[in-house]
């Protein structure tokens, strides 16, 4: 090999290295560098006792409550496996709805309910004109019995 | 025709080529920026979920993009200065990093500004947001190992060495939402699945893309002019004879 391509294998050789060792170390951490727990790991005991952290899932069609004074709200975060019930003191950002994905920080009450300290709305990757979201959602409705195949392309 | 490209790896051969190819990379860019931001900000629909918040979307996608993507292109002619021992290689390295830095910049304040009315937040510490505020440290990185050392060659290899063992993150930066639960939305857009937006829409960003890429590539260009003429100085004017040649390269 000429000294030239021997540079080249050693940085490719480098780079390769480094590669496997940030994939090792990721991996070692994987459990550490969530931003959330679902509702599935708070039921199996997955969750860190005694200190805040984050819930998140969708908010279950029709649980939303609020109570008389109009600030304090329930809500039940769920990812179709596992319920948790929470509750929460303040404003709630505009896009938290229904049927939407949420996430809340807060700690565990010994009764199973979150209480949140800060509910944040997590929005998905879709963008599509109000009209478009119609269209899919009555498609949606009148071909969820017949069949399950059918694509409706916003636009 | 054939060109002798190797010939252009000379920085003083070089030096009038990128000169040539600066106002064509800018009109490019000035025209497709003006298109995007026309159908972004005025023929693209409202968003179902967002509203008119959405909108942010055509600077900050394409910001983040570029943000990445200019790291990978610093990292490869960092990797072929090193392996070439190539001065105009080093050279690339140093113009691309302030303006990848500034695209890392952009990316997070829009985000930021994004955050805030759908989130409900400014800066939350996921993993997305997380490695891509790292991106920003590892250019200012590059650019202050760089200049804190005196030594010419010794500051190429070495920001050259440090911006090829960053490079690691940029997957992690790509792939931080399907590998982890973040708050950060899933990609809309990818290479193996149809894109999750209208058509208009995505065509918008796609021009501020392109608009943005042209425009790098201008700012590089005449970035590296700059440096060619700081650091090739001595043989630079002592190859020009008269006045008429100076005119004549610039």
């Amino acid at each position: 090999m000429t000294p030239r391509q021997k540079r080249f294998a050693a940085i490719g050789l480098g780079l390769v290295t480094l590669g496997a060792a940030t994939a090792l170390v990721l991996n070692a951490f994987q459990s550490n560098l969530v931003f959330f727990f679902t509702p599935t790991q708070v039921a199996n005991g997955e969750v860190p006792k005694g200190r805040s952290f984050r819930i998140g899932g969708m908010v279950e069609e029709g649980s939303l409550r609020r109570e008389a004074d109009g600030l304090t709200v329930h809500f039940v975060v769920t990812d179709t496996v596992q319920r948790v019930p929470v509750t929460y003191k303040g404003i709630l950002p505009d896009l938290f709805k229904e049927g939407k994905g949420a996430v809340a920080q807060g700690q565990l009450g010994a009764d199973g309910t979150f209480i949140a300290s800060e509910v944040l709305a997590k929005h998905d990757e879709n963008y599509m004109p109000p009209e478009a979201a119609e269209a899919l959602a009555k498609a949606k409705a009148s071909g969820a019995q017949s069949s399950k195949t059918v694509i409706v392309q916003p636009q | 025709m054939k060109i002798n490209w190797s010939k252009y790896s000379a920085p003083l051969a070089f030096y009038p080529l990128a000169g040539k190819m600066i106002p064509w990379f800018g009109t490019v860019a000035a025209l497709t920026i003006a298109v995007g931001l026309y159908i972004g900000l005025l023929v693209a629909p409202t968003d179902f979920q967002q509203g008119e918040a959405y909108r942010i979307i055509f600077v900050h996608v394409p910001a983040a993009w570029m943000s990445m993507f200019l790291y990978v292109v610093m990292a490869g002619w960092a990797a072929v200065g090193l392996g070439l021992n190539a001065r105009l290689s080093f050279m690339m390295t140093q113009a691309i990093a302030p303006t990848g830095a500034m695209f890392t910049f952009l990316a997070l304040v829009t985000g930021a500004m994004w955050g805030k009315p759908t989130w409900g937040a400014w800066w939350v510490w996921d993993a997305r947001l997380t490695s891509e505020l790292i991106l920003l440290f590892q250019y200012a990185g590059v650019m202050l190992l760089r200049t804190s050392i005196d030594d010419q060659r010794r500051a190429d290899r070495a920001s050259g060495v440090c911006a090829l063992v960053g490079v690691v993150n940029i997957p992690i930066i790509y792939f931080s939402v399907q590998w982890w639960n973040t708050l950060h939305q899933g990609a809309s857009v990818s290479m193996t699945a149809a894109p999750k937006m209208a058509a208009i829409m995505l065509t918008g960003m796609l021009l501020m893309t392109f608009g943005f890429w042209m425009y790098s590539l201008a700012v590089i260009l005449s970035r590296v002019r700059c440096v060619i003429l700081e650091r090739e100085s001595v043989q630079f004017w002592s190859k020009l004879s008269s006045v008429a040649e100076v005119a004549e390269v610039r």
